[in-house]
């Protein structure tokens, strides 16, 4: 049988980290698909200038993340790993229309299941250095003197995987929990209940999460 | 003891804040406003001649040339100076092509040749009526018509560059009576070019007030600083000469070759101060605070941000005409105007359609500063609009920015047997000229005169094509609170959306990518909405069960 256990996930730093850098990506995509030229919004003006200022503020906010990251280990959690990731694709896939239970169980040590591990890590080591490095580029053409064109293309392509990122999480996070919130709530308080067969196993971090 | 260390460092703090945000608030107006106050009150002042004092000016003077002669007695070089000008020579050669008025054509009243002493109104110079012209001559140089302060001496439009020596009528049967100037007068008050004597003619150009270049019209003589920041009495109040500046009676600035972009920035007097008719002259190569503004300079000329409309004064400016519709007469068998609400010509006999206009948006154009010139005897091809003056440049150019330019348009007559521009004799040389349109209405007389008079053959056909002329604008800079905002370019139909070569933010392009990423992102929505209504379907169907 399983317990429920309320247990402290995600300390102070790290939800004032998802919760700003969550914000500041929403302005920089509203700001943003502005700038491509898919709408009017702010005015194509401070659409600039607000983009600007809020890619500042995310480069600084990832500054300390990574320092954050390295000094508290939790680059750890985001170290990829084969162990039950058909498992999680397949619960994804089939298993969670037939209200089979998750195949891997959260604990503080484990936060992201396999498959969120590779999402995340792509998020971290793929699509958000090539935003960084073409917005840079972009926002200094004329100093590093790159053609805009070809550097606008990239910085937008990586803005759409973005984007579809963002859907695939807004439903993940407000679906699959045991109510709407269950997964949100968490995130701005700092605890979960866990799931969880044995207080032995839980205290056991490398059991679960490498 | 420690509340008053705090007061003190209380006041410290709010002094120097208050201090610091005083220093912004004043520092730059008074910074910029200065010295450019200076420049223009030192144009206005500073002779140390008072010429009324000069026996030899005391006159009197029956003729233009004897106030040269006058002149020229003091100014020893002055009239081989102006020789060497364009706006003696009326010749420019510009690589291999030989341009300058005598040689160009436009779509106004088309060309100087067979057309002489009306045209010759605005030579720097007197008597040239025709091809016979002693350039040579140092008492042909009109020195009054640039150094005249009294504003009474005129060029008479007919009169092949002299004022009228007598009470005369023009145009003919106007009524109107332009009477001699006082030479002597004018001859004892000279000094330096002012805004109404550089504009009597250039304001002038292509017949009258405000048709030819959209951005000079007599507006300026008394601008307010809005129609023009640089010449506003209220304002800088600059004459031409202060950016036109001259040396040896050349003239900084030109429409053969334009500076389109300014790489060496400020000039500094003294140092390199060759000319200051460009932007950057004064205001440098980052001329804006923000970034940004700054990362136009390099593509993007001052002017089309800065001159946002043209014709913004009192002035109309002509836009169209068309050359096809002259030649209607009334039911006396006289010619006829016929104008508009506003006063200005929209039909008259001797030259066909007009339309004008106030307040233009100009068109864009990449431009790099060499045309490619229409010019007489140049073939042309009748199947698509002619251009006159081809602006070279592209986006993959880097000497090459964007620039605001007046389209004219017009329809003008050419020979669809040879495909040459027709060269007609419009204006009557003298009582015997029957042939000049504006006498004869009659296309080929005048066609065969005017081909005749540049050795160019003529079929005895006439036919009507439609051209264009490109006038870069860089006059009326508005104030800087008129400058164009981002989206007027940055936006998806644009005031730049003709210009299609380079990718710009702000307007939709990379169409295959926005396809993309549109559909991506589209097929993610639809498989979250599909998973989850399965879900959804599935979750109702245990319970159910």
């Amino acid at each position: 049988m399983q317990q429920r256990k309320r247990t402290f996930i995600y300390p102070l730093f790290e939800r004032f980290w998802h919760w700003s850098q969550a914000a500041l990506i929403i302005i920089l995509g509203l700001s943003g698909f502005e700038v491509h030229g898919s709408y009017r919004l702010f005015g194509f003006g401070n659409a600039v200038r607000i983009h600007n200022t809020a890619a500042a503020l995310l480069l600084i906010l990832v500054a300390f993340t990574i320092f954050w990251h390295f000094v508290t280990g939790q680059w750890k959690q985001y170290v990829p790993t084969t162990k039950n990731l058909g498992a999680v694709i397949r619960y994804y896939a089939i298993g969670i229309f037939k209200h089979e239970p998750h195949p891997v169980r959260r604990t503080r040590y484990a936060k992201l299941n396999p498959l969120q591990k590779l999402v995340y890590l792509g998020f971290k080591l793929l699509i958000f250095p090539v935003l960084a490095t073409t917005g840079l580029l972009y926002m200094f053409a004329n100093t590093f003197d790159v053609p805009i064109g070809p550097v606008a293309f990239l910085h937008a392509l990586g803005a759409f995987v973005l984007l579809s990122f963002f859907i695939v999480h807004l439903y993940m996070v407000l679906t699959t929990g045991r109510t709407p919130l269950a997964h949100l709530k968490p995130m701005i308080t700092g605890w979960e209940e866990l799931e969880e067969e044995s207080t032995a196993l839980s205290a056991a971090p490398e059991s679960s999460a490498d | 003891m420690r509340t008053r260390k705090a007061l003190s460092i209380l006041v410290i703090g709010v002094g120097s804040l208050l201090l610091g945000v005083g220093l912004l608030l004043s520092a730059a107006p008074a910074e910029a406003a200065a010295p450019l106050a200076a420049v223009a009150q030192g144009v206005a002042q500073g002779s140390t001649a008072d010429h009324s004092k000069f026996e030899i000016l005391k006159g009197p003077f029956a003729t233009g040339p004897e106030v040269t002669a006058a002149c020229l007695t003091c100014h020893t070089e002055a009239a081989r100076q102006i020789m060497k000008t364009t706006h003696w020579t009326w010749e420019q050669k510009v690589q291999d092509q030989q341009l300058g008025k005598n040689n160009v054509v436009n779509n106004f009243c088309i060309a100087v040749s067979s057309n002489e002493p009306r045209c010759t109104s605005c030579h720097i110079g007197y008597g040239y009526k025709d091809r016979s012209f002693d350039f040579t001559q140092e008492t042909n140089v009109d020195c009054l018509v640039c150094h005249d302060t009294t504003n009474t001496y005129k060029k008479f439009p007919a009169g092949a560059g002299h004022p009228t020596y007598e009470p005369r009528e023009f145009p003919a049967g106007s009524g109107k009576i332009w009477n001699p100037p006082d030479l002597a007068f004018v001859a004892q008050n000279v000094g330096k070019t002012s805004r109404a004597t550089c504009g009597s003619c250039h304001f002038s150009g292509g017949g009258g007030d405000a048709v030819k270049h959209g951005d000079l019209d007599s507006s300026l003589i008394n601008p307010s600083r809005e129609l023009d920041v640089h010449m506003g009495v209220d304002g800088l109040n600059f004459t031409c000469a202060t950016c036109h500046t001259a040396v040896e009676h050349h003239i900084a600035g030109g429409r053969y070759v334009m500076q389109a972009k300014d790489v060496h920035g400020i000039d500094v007097p003294g140092k390199d101060d060759l000319s200051r008719a460009s932007c950057e002259s004064c205001h440098g190569l980052a001329p804006h605070q923000a970034r940004q503004l700054n990362d136009h300079v390099a593509r993007v000329a001052c002017e089309t941000c800065h001159i946002p409309a043209f014709a913004r004064g009192d002035q109309a400016t002509k836009m169209w005409w068309d050359w096809s519709a002259a030649g209607k007469l009334n039911a006396e068998g006289k010619p006829f105007k016929v104008k508009n609400a506003e006063g200005y010509d929209i039909y008259d006999s001797q030259k066909g359609e007009f339309i004008w206009e106030r307040n233009v948006v100009p068109e864009y154009v990449w431009f790099n500063g060499e045309f490619d010139y229409t010019v007489v005897g140049t073939k042309i091809d009748p199947t698509q609009p002619v251009i006159i003056n081809a602006l070279k440049g592209s986006a993959a150019d880097p000497k090459a920015r964007i620039w605001p330019v007046k389209a004219f348009r017009a329809r003008q007559p050419y020979d669809p047997k040879t495909n040459l521009l027709i060269i007609p004799n419009l204006f009557p040389n003298s009582p015997e000229d029957k042939e000049a349109y504006w006498r004869s209405f009659d296309w080929i007389a005048a066609a065969q005169t005017g081909m005749a008079s540049v050795n160019l053959p003529f079929s005895g056909e006439i036919a009507f094509v439609e051209s264009v002329m490109y006038w870069p604008q860089t006059h009326m800079v508005a104030p800087k609170e008129m400058a164009l905002d981002c989206e007027a370019c940055h936006s998806t139909n644009g005031r730049l959306a003709a210009l299609t070569d380079f990718y710009m933010p702000g307007r939709l392009q990379h169409e295959g990518l926005t396809t993309f990423g549109t559909a991506l992102v589209g097929v993610v929505l639809l498989g979250v909405l599909g998973h989850g209504t399965l879900r959804l379907l599935l979750r109702k169907g245990a319970k159910k069960s």
